[in-house]
């Protein structure tokens, strides 16, 4: 082989840079990031839901006592419930954005720049927890104006922004390869739909895990939203309790987010062709 | 002769002597060790060699074969009609599209074997508008810089460059959105150069802008070239662009290349007095188009649409 060509190869293969990595994950967060910053409305007008879920159905079931919830009040049972289920239906739908960006052209883009395709998708992961940080910080006003008897302990409230960011990745990249696969708008739509019941309704977020059916407590076991919940409701709340153990939470959180994020960086490129 | 057929003329000498005929690619013992031994033996490495690119969607043939290759510092023109396979090329040379078989070389490196290298050292501008409206012209830049790795001593310098560059420098803090499609074009333009790419995919630049803003966007491409000596490679409908712009153009037709040579070249194997829409009648012996399909129409109406 020719001197000339050899160097022309041997420049083509770089060596990985984990600083450049970090650089540009980050660079794609940012990118939604600002977005936000300059058009906040998205995330005031998904500050409803939680309201109306605490607010009417919390205080009605409040008043039942009907659902065991382990000696604290139904109030405070289903408020860590209520900050899981904000994560997981803003999250759950933001794969279609990466439907959108790829009609303007902009998914092109990141695609043919350097990133590594895991650091596109690991990007957006991150990105969709600044959007889950804010609203949980409405949760928490929320539930602290309803007198829900919160932690405030640094560890607690670490531990709370730990749980939230992992579900939102977990569920935004579940989302996107949702996204990957059915390419348009309209039918990830209906699948956007089909994804957030199932989960929501087969999770300990509204009523705790004993009340449910064998087959159901099955299904609810390989929901990633059940340990979020169960780390919430014990760092959140006081007197919460956990069924798994903190500890089995976040492992089953992290190890669903890694599953995950492999599947999508694989499917990424997908979107464009 | 002028300076501007002289150098026609120095791009085409370097351009014609193919380094891989089409015959010894499409045989079927063809290997990729020989593909190698053929660049090894290449005098001077071109900035984009081709390589018998085939891409099929099912039994659609899209990109049939290919070979080509384009001399560093031309501006290499792809004409043809919808669905004639250019957009697939694109995306294949830029990494968007994995290639059913053959493969490419860019700037020295192999499209299947690095494609993130490939990709460091390609700028690409999309027929859609990759420019995000929701940033402003500052932060599409910053985002832009920081994916390509430029460090961030340098980062600061390089975007007040490409603003002042492109003369963007005043709307720099506005959203895009509120850019007009002209000067949008030409911020894409400006983040595809950050990062001093050797060469520059251009999939329909100037399609729907007015007659002035797309004169701005040619003028910035061939100050593009005089500066920094960027190789580009551009799909076009606009034969006029074709004519303006490129040293040689390649007229692609269901999937193969149907002529390769210089603008003044293939007008005169049409007749005396042909202008490039005749050469590309000839060639693809169009004169309604009848490929593509409502995807190819709506991209280019979404577009349009955007510009305006």
């Amino acid at each position: 082989m020719s001197h000339a060509l050899e160097s022309q190869l041997s420049a083509c293969a770089e060596p990985f840079s984990l600083r450049r990595y970090e650089r540009q994950t980050l660079a794609v967060a940012e990118a939604d990031v600002r977005k936000l910053v300059h058009d906040p409305v998205e995330l005031l007008t998904r500050m409803v839901q939680p309201v109306l879920w605490l607010l009417i159905f919390g205080q009605v079931f409040n008043r039942t006592r009907a659902i065991p919830t382990g000696g604290i009040s139904y109030l405070d049972f289903m408020s860590p419930g209520i900050l899981a289920q904000s994560v997981l239906f803003g999250a759950i739908f933001y794969g279609i954005s990466l439907i959108w960006e790829r009609d303007l052209g902009i998914v092109q883009k990141f695609l043919a720049s350097p990133a590594p395709r895991s650091a596109l998708v690991l990007g957006r992961a991150i990105s969709s927890t600044a959007r889950s940080l804010c609203q949980m910080a409405f949760v928490y006003a929320v539930a602290f104006l309803l007198h829900v008897h919160l932690r405030f302990g640094v560890v607690a409230l670490a531990g709370v922004v730990l749980a939230v960011m992992l579900g939102s990745a977990v569920f935004s990249t579940l989302s996107l390869i949702a996204a990957c696969l059915v390419k348009s708008r309209e039918r990830f739509m209906g699948i956007g739909q089909v994804m957030t019941m199932p989960l929501f309704f087969a999770s300990n977020a509204i009523y705790p895990l004993a009340l449910m059916p064998a087959w159901l407590r099955a299904l609810s076991k390989v929901n990633p939203l059940t340990y979020q919940v169960d780390a919430l409701r014990s760092l959140m709340v006081a007197g919460g309790g956990t069924t798994f153990g903190v500890g089995l939470d976040f492992l089953m959180l992290t190890v669903a987010l890694l599953i995950l994020l492999s599947v999508a960086t694989k499917l990424y490129p997908n979107i464009v062709t | 002769m002028d300076a501007r057929r002289q150098q026609k003329f120095r791009l085409k000498s370097l351009l014609l002597p193919r380094t891989c005929p089409n015959a010894l690619l499409s045989h079927p013992t063809f290997h990729r060790s020989k593909l190698k031994q053929t660049v090894e033996n290449s005098v001077q490495p071109n900035a984009i060699e081709v390589l018998s690119l085939t891409r099929r969607f099912n039994s659609l043939v899209a990109v049939d074969h290919l070979t080509f290759s384009c001399a560093a510092g031309a501006t290499f023109g792809l004409l043809g009609p919808n669905g004639a396979g250019k957009s697939t090329l694109i995306k294949m040379l830029t990494t968007l599209l994995p290639p059913t078989s053959g493969t490419a070389h860019i700037a020295g490196c192999d499209l299947i074997e690095h494609p993130e290298a490939v990709r460091r050292k390609i700028g690409y501008i999309s027929q859609m508008l990759s420019a995000d409206g929701d940033l402003t012209g500052y932060e599409n830049l910053l985002i832009s810089a920081k994916l390509f790795g430029i460090p961030r001593s340098e980062r600061a310098r390089r975007i007040a460059q490409a603003l002042e560059f492109m003369e963007l420098s005043h709307v720099a803090g506005k959203l895009v959105r509120q850019y007009s499609g002209g000067m949008i074009r030409r911020l894409e333009i400006a983040q595809s150069m950050l990062h001093r790419p050797s060469v520059l995919f251009m999939d329909e630049p100037s399609v729907g802008l007015d007659p002035s803003a797309k004169r701005a966007v040619w003028d910035r491409i061939r100050d593009l070239r005089r500066e920094f000596g960027t190789t580009i490679l551009m799909t076009t409908h606009d034969m006029e662009e074709a004519d303006e712009l490129c040293d040689v153009v390649a007229v692609m037709h269901r999937g193969v290349l149907a002529a390769l040579d210089t603008p003044e070249a293939l007008k005169a194997k049409v007749g005396p007095e042909a202008t490039m829409d005749d050469v590309f009648i000839h060639f693809t012996g169009a004169t309604i188009s009848e490929g593509g399909d409502l995807r190819d129409v709506a991209r280019t109406r979404i577009t349009t649409q955007r510009l305006r």
